[in-house]
């Protein structure tokens, strides 16, 4: 398959190994921000290829696992409201609230719809208008753009009965907060299709002022082999920049288009993350311009605050300080099938891919 | 929590971990016997002085129609499959319709027709059936049931049971994986991907037939719901044996491989309805491998792994370059990820 089997080649693969164990000899810890590359380091069994000096961790960039169980359990007083519908993408649907998942209202009876895209919630507004759709809004820069596209096209095609329960969150401010707070790494592995949207300028901080180095690495295994050697050159060199790996995707500038729509549409906020708490101008809010179209504004649901399940380390986990191993849950009392914490719904979960890639 | 204060998730269909744990939790508790209790696709019956194979299974796939064919051709591919890979030859079939308030004949007509051809093609008798009309929105559109039974040679009686499996076996499979689960998702879904994956959906009694009558075959098992991951972690289970898959050597189609990177989802957990899993010694199955080759449903057939002494009662797959991972079971429904 073009753009997949040549950056999976093992003559390729093995040859970065080595040349990243001829040339790396500091100690140095990797943070890998994004999900999708925490499941293809362990898809394809990266870790064990990588010198010892070289250790890579998980960081907290996994939408579903990230979104707070406030959030869900929101979602779910929602989709009581008679005559609501509430559209969201699968993965969310069996990640627990504080007492049940979405999964288990829709068996008790609530209208709850898988959608492939936001576009997808507007096309069922459209075809059911005796009653309210509420489509779940979460992701980082990859999908709140199409979220803010839909908004934009349900206002100019007047739609009234399609709303948005925003959770969008952004990268920088929660990659930062986790240098301020004392985690130990020397370097980014940075996401590719947040940085896609987005361009590198949200990383120039974290070089200039924090001295980490920041790679934006592609999704297959020759781009984040090539991402540790980038990032071992620049701390061996001791010069920590942003630099990208994953040039046939992300230009530096990001996609303007999007950008602009992002901006029209949402206002950063403060915003709650599961496990690690309230992160200033993490989230995206839904404008004043566009207020008929949030959920939060159009309908008022009393939900309590939620506490956290007792056991889960997710947040560690979400940190980089704690792997799923040093859980005592994870595996037993949490799996797939029954999971407790975030990180074990998602197929991209921390600890989700830990479980299906475990020896 | 406790079982009364559960309700039903449609993950328990899905024929992965959850629906395992529902059929021990409420049926086996309730009505398990001796021959249930092997939870085989097909009950083994000694009746008089012969051998039965006996199954059943209900369809309620959705669309009724997609690319590689319709729910009466599956109903009839289904039930055949699950005799055929007892080792057994089917016979007869029965087939139930519960049909919608408002169905229209002309779809009724064109489902039948297909399961008659395929009845027809397959050489099982349709012998008995009923009907049944519900007010609408009450079921979806059709659903269909159909049981079968087929007759078994004393010498395929052990197949299903997976008695002497030893390191070394291989594990064949006749072509692509995951055809037929992704086929129908593309038709259901919205996705509008321009590909032509098409259901292997398909009755493989003669082919079968052809193999068991000339080589030893040590078990065998059709990857339908939960795919050939749920199926080798049975039979690891089962025989606490080690089963290691070589994911270079899986076939899978071009479109399925490029739906799966898209959607998240994994070619080895996704369901087949012409696919068979054979075991065999490896001198045997290096045969088996060439006579599958020549049947048209098996042009594609290919070793996927081995049995071996290592990590009993695992699957583990080894990848292109040179990774292992731990193969599980499907957990409930396969749920596309978000980015």
């Amino acid at each position: 398959m073009k753009f997949v089997d040549e950056y999976r080649k093992k003559d390729l693969i093995l040859s970065v190994a080595e040349n990243l164990r001829a040339i790396s000899r500091k100690e140095i810890i990797l943070m890998e921000v994004c999900g999708g590359h925490t499941m293809a380091i362990h898809r394809f069994g990266l870790a064990s290829l990588l010198p010892s000096n070289i250790r890579l961790i998980s960081g907290p960039g996994c939408p579903v696992c990230v979104s707070s169980q406030l959030f869900i359990d929101k979602a779910m007083a929602y989709s009581k409201i008679p005559g609501t519908i509430i559209t969201t993408y699968g993965d969310l649907i069996r990640v627990p609230g504080s007492s049940t998942s979405l999964e288990k209202e829709r068996a008790a009876g609530s209208d709850i719809r898988i959608v492939y895209s936001a576009l997808e919630s507007l096309e069922i507004a459209r075809g059911n208008p005796e009653k309210n759709v509420i489509f779940l809004g979460i992701g980082f820069e990859t999908t709140a753009p199409a979220t803010a596209a839909t908004i934009i096209k349900a206002k100019k095609e007047k739609i009234s009965n399609f709303f948005v329960l925003s959770a969008h969150k952004v990268m920088p401010p929660v990659m930062k907060a986790l240098v301020e707070e004392g985690v130990k790494i020397n370097g980014f592995i940075a996401p590719g299709h947040v940085t896609a949207i987005t361009g590198t300028s949200i990383y120039n901080d974290l070089a200039s002022v924090y001295g980490l180095g920041v790679v934006v690495s592609g999704f297959e295994p020759a781009d984040l082999m090539q991402a540790v050697l980038m990032l071992a050159i620049q701390m061996e060199s001791g010069t920590p920049k942003v630099e990208i790996q994953y040039q046939r995707v992300v230009h530096y500038k990001g996609n303007i288009i999007a950008q602009q729509l992002l901006d029209e549409v949402f206002v950063h906020s403060d915003d709650s993350w599961r496990g690690l708490g309230m992160i200033p101008d993490s989230g995206l809010k839904i404008r004043e311009n566009f207020s008929s179209f949030d959920a939060e504004k159009q309908f008022t649901v009393n939900v309590p605050e939620s506490v956290e399940p007792k056991g889960c380390i997710c947040g560690q986990i979400l940190r980089g300080i704690k792997t799923p191993e040093d859980c005592t849950l994870f595996a037993k009392k949490c799996s797939p099938s029954h999971p407790v914490g975030a990180c074990m719904v998602s197929a991209e979960g921390t600890c989700a891919t830990y479980y299906k890639y475990r020896s | 929590m406790k079982l009364k204060e559960r309700n039903i998730l449609l993950g328990h269909g899905s024929g992965g971990r959850m629906m395992h744990e529902l059929i021990s939790d409420v049926f086996i508790k309730h009505f398990g016997n001796e021959i249930l209790n092997e939870q085989s696709d097909s009950a083994i019956l000694s009746v008089g002085s012969s051998e039965i194979s006996f199954t059943t299974d209900s369809f309620v796939i959705d669309p009724l129609f997609f690319p590689g064919g319709n729910i009466g051709k599956l109903a009839v591919c289904g039930t055949v499959n699950d005799i055929a890979v007892s080792g057994a030859e089917p016979l007869y079939l029965s087939v139930s319709f519960i049909i919608e308030e408002g169905f229209p004949f002309n779809q009724l007509e064109l489902i039948a027709e297909s399961l008659a051809s395929e009845a027809k093609k397959a050489g099982i008798l349709i012998v008995t059936g009923d009907t049944k009309v519900v007010n609408k929105g009450k079921c979806d559109k059709l659903f269909i049931n159909t049981a079968g039974i087929g007759r078994l040679k004393m010498k395929n009686r052990y197949i299903s049971k997976a008695l002497n499996l030893r390191e070394g076996d291989v594990i064949i499979i006749n072509g692509n994986i995951g055809d037929h689960g992704l086929a129908v998702m593309n038709a259901r879904e919205s996705f509008n991907f321009k590909t032509l994956v098409e259901s292997d959906c398909a009755s493989l009694n003669h082919m079968i037939k052809e193999v068991l009558d000339k080589y030893p075959v040590k078990f065998m098992r059709d990857p339908t719901r939960g795919g050939v991951a749920t199926v080798m972690n049975e039979l690891a289970s089962k025989t606490n044996l080690g089963i290691e898959l070589s994911e270079s050597d899986l076939p899978v189609n071009k479109g399925v491989k490029a739906m799966c990177e898209i959607l998240g989802f994994d070619p080895l957990h996704i369901a087949n309805e012409g696919k068979v899993l054979i075991v065999a010694e490896e001198k045997e199955g290096l045969k088996i491998l060439d006579l599958l080759k020549k049947n048209i449903l098996g042009k594609k057939s290919a070793i996927i792994g081995r049995i071996v002494n290592e990590h009993p009662g695992k699957v583990v797959l080894r990848n292109e370059t040179g990774g292992r991972r731990i193969v599980d079971s499907l957990t409930g429904d396969q749920l596309p990820r978000i980015c």
